[in-house]
């Protein structure tokens, strides 16, 4: 008998694209028919994974791609430590270790024939790309998509092709900015933090859901501007990231307060977080 | 009734040893009393409470949960085979026995633990009715009591003013168990000795409520100043069940482990950009505390403490949870008034 819940798919690297200084994305196909089709079985929008190479560890990513795409999984990563080294230092045609999906999701379902904004910030645009892609794949079901993505630098955007994709589709709005003294010569985006530029572009609230996702300092900026734009706690959502190692609600750390950010998430709207200790984040 | 001589404890581990348990005893080891496995000619010392909880022979300490053959950067998985051996928990304490109880609830929460629930159900629980208490002990403000039987199989109560002991079976393993004994226990009639009396200590239900509106409260400061961050308090618990899991490799193999962890260590929250959500000890200690009598009380319906004290007799620093849900109390009965 092994420990089920513990027990990872095999998973073959069929694409490595390096997306930012230190952030690289995997597209990871599965060994095994029956581990893709439990997986997309189970999959929707705004879950995670835990990835691993057998030596290093796990690590806790989102899926970086939508169940509209069910050959494949990607991720994308900072290597910032021990496993994400290991999982970077992996090339085409090896493998890693993965588990999942596990959490809640953005309930897109109910997003249909509404106005979608995204906005995202450095390398928390992976966890919010799979949704916008999710939408992009179904684009006839929702009204009208906005991105608002900003980095620190332009050398920090990541998927620097996709962005260029987005750009150029008539049905989708897409404004990029880079915080003051991280633009290029060529830059032809804004210049600016995200809250400013978001507050400049002032996006209606009307019919509209947002989602929002990047570091503490550009979360505690961004939601007053969405407050003050229209926007209700409940249309605002987010996604979480803790420490995390069992990823089903046992091991005991991912908590803030007595919500699992595993089990409970990591997607909540802004009315959740107003109820949860943010002291524990 | 089932009874045997006090001092016969070990020939009922023998007979069940024999009839192909693992005996899991209290044993006197050096100047401790330790829960081991029960080896012939060990003694059986139910003198005072052992320093560890029987939660390790059913969450061991470091577990492996996946194996992989290594060859040069390609790995492949090896099959894990899980322990479960037929187990007597014998003599155990009525604290540690409930604990098992909250665990179940963890272990099964949306996903079933394999290994948690094969180790479970292939273990018989009998604890002895606790006839001493020490100062640190405080089931009674937690809901448990001496003589409890929440998690037992079977129970053994001290009688005849400590001659003897009465084995009761309180379900199907407890039955299995006491058929098992065979000769070493006799039918005859003997009066069990009174339990403990063990004071209440503080009222568990306000400390939940306090708990409830103190996130910030500048009590968690001085309550943790003592805490070394050890982690001692939490391996010796019998329901702290926080792990960490990690890989250990040679050249040619690697394993993932399941490993005991504890909220109480620096590390245990520590993102790798840096941020820690919990950066302190203060913050540590108030987890700590909030998860046994807020947080497990919300999600699972019940305390995630059962009164055993043995982090208090652990302490380098000389804490004690009991303590500081006492001053919990206080500080809620200071604002009343």
């Amino acid at each position: 008998m092994t420990l089920a819940t513990y027990q990872s798919a095999i998973m073959k690297i069929v694409l490595a694209r390096d997306e930012a200084p230190d952030v690289r994305t995997l597209r990871l196909r599965f060994a095994e028919e029956a581990d893709r089709a439990r997986f997309f079985e189970k999959y929707r929008v705004g879950m995670f994974g835990l990835y691993g190479v057998p030596g290093a560890g796990e690590s806790t990513f989102c899926v970086a791609s939508p169940p509209t795409r069910t050959e494949y999984i990607e991720c994308t990563f900072r290597r910032t430590g021990r496993v994400t080294a290991a999982l970077a230092d992996r090339e085409v045609g090896q493998a890693v270790t993965f588990r999942g999906p596990y959490g809640n999701s953005f309930p897109i379902e109910a997003w249909k024939g509404k106005n979608i904004l995204f906005i995202a910030g450095g390398i928390a645009l992976p966890p919010i790309r799979s949704v916008i892609w999710n939408i992009l794949d179904r684009r006839k079901e929702f009204a009208d998509v906005s991105i608002l993505y900003g980095a620190r630098t332009v050398a920090d955007l990541v998927y620097k092709d996709e962005l260029a994709e987005w750009g150029s589709r008539q049905d989708v709005r897409l404004v990029t900015t880079v915080d003051p003294g991280g633009e290029t010569p060529d830059w032809k985006g804004q210049i600016g933090f995200v809250p400013t530029v978001l507050e400049q572009t002032a996006p209606s609230s009307a019919n509209t859901i947002a989602l929002v996702c990047g570091p503490p300092i550009m979360i505690k900026f961004t939601l007053p501007v969405l407050t003050k734009l229209g926007f209700a706690p409940k249309d605002v959502y987010t996604t979480l990231e803790n420490r995390m190692k069992c990823g089903v609600g046992q091991c005991g750390r991912c908590n803030v307060g007595s919500v699992y950010v595993c089990r409970d998430g990591p997607v909540f709207t802004l009315d959740q977080l107003k109820h949860m200790l943010t002291a524990d984040m | 009734m089932k009874t045997l001589d006090a001092n016969k404890l070990s020939d009922l581990a023998a007979a069940l040893a024999a009839a192909g348990y693992r005996v899991v005893a209290p044993v006197r080891d050096g100047r401790e009393i330790r829960m081991q496995e029960w080896k012939p000619g060990a003694a059986i010392d139910t003198s005072a409470v052992p320093v560890n909880s029987i939660k390790e022979f059913l969450f061991p300490r470091c577990e492996v949960i996946a194996r992989y053959r290594l060859e040069g950067d390609d790995f492949s998985p090896e099959p894990v085979a899980t322990d479960a051996p037929k187990t007597a928990a014998l003599a155990v304490r009525p604290c540690d026995a409930a604990a098992m109880v909250m665990l179940d609830k963890v272990f099964n929460w949306e996903y079933k633990d394999d290994a948690w629930n094969a180790r479970r159900a292939a273990t018989t629980i009998v604890p002895v009715v606790c006839t001493a208490a020490d100062q640190d002990c405080f089931c009674t403000s937690v809901g448990g009591a001496p003589d409890a039987t929440a998690g037992a199989d079977a129970v053994l109560r001290s009688a005849d003013g400590g001659r003897k002991f009465i084995l009761q079976p309180l379900g199907p393993k407890g039955q299995a168990l006491v058929a098992a004994a065979g000769a070493v226990l006799s039918e005859g009639d003997a009066k069990a000795d009174p339990p403990a009396q063990v004071p209440v200590r503080f009222d568990a239900k306000a400390v939940t409520e306090w708990c409830g509106g103190n996130f910030e409260s500048p009590l968690w400061r001085e309550v943790s100043l003592a805490c070394l961050g050890c982690g001692a308090c939490a391996y010796c618990c019998p329901t702290c069940h926080c792990f960490d899991i990690q890989d250990e490799a040679t050249r040619t193999e690697s394993v993932r482990l399941r490993n005991w962890d504890t909220c109480g260590l620096s590390l245990f929250t520590l993102h790798s950009s840096g941020h820690n959500p919990r950066p302190d000890q203060a913050s540590r200690w108030r987890q700590r505390v909030m998860h046994k009598f807020r947080y497990f009380v919300e999600r699972f319906g019940g305390l995630a403490c059962t009164g055993c004290g043995r982090c208090a007799r652990l302490c380098p620093g000389g804490m004690a949870i009991a303590q500081v849900c006492k001053e919990i109390d206080e500080a809620r009965k200071a604002v009343v008034k």
